[in-house]
């Protein structure tokens, strides 16, 4: 094709493939450096909290523990020695995995999060693809064929999976679907069809969010002069939906991913217990409800983690798939 | 409109606007208005309102049925829960838990969000990278694991609940209302309020938030349905209120155990919040599309 009208490049593009990647790095590097700060001021909070609200040994040792017990723990778990120092070592014993033992299944913690967190790894990735499955189709149609009512079709459930609290969506389901009709099992993990309803009950809830962003972003940007151009063109209109105008309206999409995940764990969490899923969630309710500090300290801090990873990797996204972005810091 | 040629190009003109109804012309939405209306009447006159104690237990009368089931009676026309407690009663208090919660921990939110927005978008530069980088770092931060801390270490109470959810909601008033200081702040007013000698205070709070209130209310309304799911989220996963006070979030999770025997112990307290957040979430895309559609994401 003749470079013509259609073939208008952002100038940017012909900066040097050395400048350009100069940017990346710089840009990948504060990212990363502002999830370890993020990291960094959690584990303070857990830190502090468990001293600030008196000894924490009341938080780790039983009920009947005697003065003697006490003071041997002190002097074993080192809490006799500065906060610094301590503050220094729970971190440096956290970052190899050592939260030390639960108190109520009498195992090391790391053995537990070990057992459970492929498990709610499993469950999150089959909930982000049937989201993305049903968000993204039922995205883009709304906003083609605004107005119809597959638009407003898309607009109650989008409502609809905002305003229907997950876990009572959870336990209905449980009743019905898995109870009265006996389709589907109702919890645990046995097999593929297990998946289905904690994954649908954690999906939609990411769908009806998704969903809207999707639909806003892409009626913006078919109203756009280059959309117009392209069409003007005579450039078949799929592709001008699928190629052209999906690729700039992603952009609000991926900015957004990283909230939607830290969503996702949440409500996966809520899911989790409800379906008696063995995944981190489950356990962190097993730790609230036996008061089990090294639990709910080694899922709190793993799952920060976890996010921390994930919207350095959004950010990554993000960075590759709008230039602009490199060079706006 | 012919678009400005120099100097305007940052700004929308009211051709980049789609055209819509004139506020006045877009039908109040009464449906929702109602139903909130009704929430808030019922939470304030809860003490006239519940036909009987929500904490009173009558073991005699545990799992009665609601009034149109066989075996229910007007006496418990929502029934009774685990302890023979009325049902009714219980939500009727539990919307007090559930409303007060919502509207302090937004509130308290974007007052501090929208205070570090002005100041971000007002002073930029350094002071606005670093205000900006702190948001970041926090809007992405799943709130229920600081709620999960609290709850363990200072033990499950109302206070913990909003603390925990307003130290991380902030930071999307942030986000939002910097973004609009940043164009406002491109506008002439401001610049002739300079001229006239005006101070920073004086620019930020009489020029520029006034200017960014609509964000504001129509983000506050539709953020206080997030919080009373995420509250309701937190009291069933016993992180939350405390029980014997009556919260919805708490009464589906005593419920939970007896779904088949006595559906209605968790499916009327799940009802209710269906019902608000839902009032919430239609009120909230109502002010959005009428004030400010340039908000489309939130």
């Amino acid at each position: 094709m003749e470079p013509g009208l259609g073939d208008v490049r952002p100038v940017h593009r012909r900066a040097g493939l050395e400048q350009v990647a100069a940017g990346l790095i710089r840009f990948v590097l504060s990212r990363l450096l502002q999830s370890l700060v993020a990291l960094a001021i959690l584990s303070v909070v857990v830190f502090v909290l468990a001293r600030a609200t008196g000894d924490p040994l009341s938080l780790i040792l039983p009920m009947s523990a005697t003065e003697e017990d006490y003071a041997n723990a002190r002097r074993y778990l080192g809490l006799d020695r500065p906060y610094v120092e301590q503050y220094l070592s729970f971190v440096g014993r956290a970052v190899t995995g050592d939260f030390g033992m639960s108190l109520r299944a009498r195992k090391p913690v790391s053995e537990l999060i070990g057992e459970r967190l492929p498990n709610s790894l499993r469950l999150a990735v089959f909930a982000m693809g049937v989201s993305l499955a049903i968000a993204f189709p039922l995205g883009i149609l709304a906003a083609v064929k605004k107005g119809t009512s597959l638009d407003r079709a898309a607009q109650v459930i989008a409502v609809l999976g905002q305003s229907l609290p997950t876990f009572w969506v959870a336990i209905v389901l449980v009743e019905f679907v898995a109870g009265r009709l006996q389709w589907l099992p109702a919890g645990g993990i046995d097999g593929f069809t297990s998946y289905i309803l904690p994954g649908f009950t954690l999906g939609w809830f990411v769908v009806a969010g998704m969903m809207r962003l999707l639909r806003s972003a892409m009626l913006e940007v078919l109203d756009s002069e280059y959309v117009k151009l392209a069409r003007v063109k005579g450039v078949v209109e799929h592709r001008v939906v699928w190629l052209h105008a999906l690729k700039n309206a992603l952009i609000p999409v991926v900015t957004f991913a990283g909230i939607y995940f830290a969503i996702l764990v949440t409500t996966a969490i809520v899911v989790e217990t409800v379906f008696a899923w063995p995944g981190l969630g489950r356990l962190a309710y097993e730790g609230i409800s036996s008061r089990d500090f090294p639990v709910i300290q080694a899922v709190v801090l793993t799952t920060g983690a976890i996010v921390a990873v994930v919207n350095l990797g959004v950010d990554c996204l993000y960075a590759v798939i709008d230039p602009r972005i490199r060079y706006a810091r | 409109m012919p678009a400005e040629p120099t100097g305007g190009a940052l700004l929308l003109s009211e051709a980049d606007i789609p055209a819509r109804p004139a506020p006045r012309d877009r039908k109040l939405p009464v449906i929702p208005l109602g139903i909130i209306a009704v929430f808030v009447l019922v939470a304030i006159l809860a003490p006239l309102l519940s036909p009987a104690d929500p904490h009173e237990q009558s073991l005699r009368n545990r799992f009665k049925p609601p009034v149109w089931e066989e075996g229910g009676s007007w006496k418990y026309a929502l029934g009774t829960d685990r302890l023979g407690r009325d049902m009714l009663s219980r939500i009727i208090w539990g919307s007090r838990v559930s409303l007060a919660a919502g509207v302090l921990a937004v509130l308290l939110a974007s007052a501090f969000g929208a205070s570090v927005g002005l100041v971000a978008g007002y002073y930029g530069g350094r002071v606005d990278a670093a205000l900006m980088r702190m948001t970041d770092a926090t809007m992405s931060f799943p709130v229920i694991l600081l709620a999960l801390i609290l709850a363990v270490t200072v033990g499950p109470s109302f206070t913990n609940v909003v603390v925990a959810i307003s130290v991380i909601l902030w930071a999307r008033y942030a986000r939002v209302i910097r973004g609009q200081v940043l164009t406002l702040m491109q506008l002439d007013f401001i610049a002739q309020a300079r001229i006239a000698g005006a101070g920073a205070w004086r620019i930020i709070t009489r020029h520029l938030f006034p200017n960014t209130l609509n964000t504001l209310v129509v983000l506050v309304t539709l953020q206080i349905g997030y919080v009373i799911i995420l509250e309701a989220s937190l009291s069933f996963l016993g992180a939350g209120i405390p029980p014997p006070t009556p919260a919805w979030g708490s009464m589906i999770a005593e419920g939970r155990e007896f779904v088949t025997s006595a559906w209605w112990v968790s499916m009327f307290p799940g009802l209710a919040i269906l019902l608000v957040v839902l009032a919430f979430n239609l009120l909230g895309d109502w002010l959005r599309d009428t004030f400010d559609p340039k908000l489309r994401q939130l």
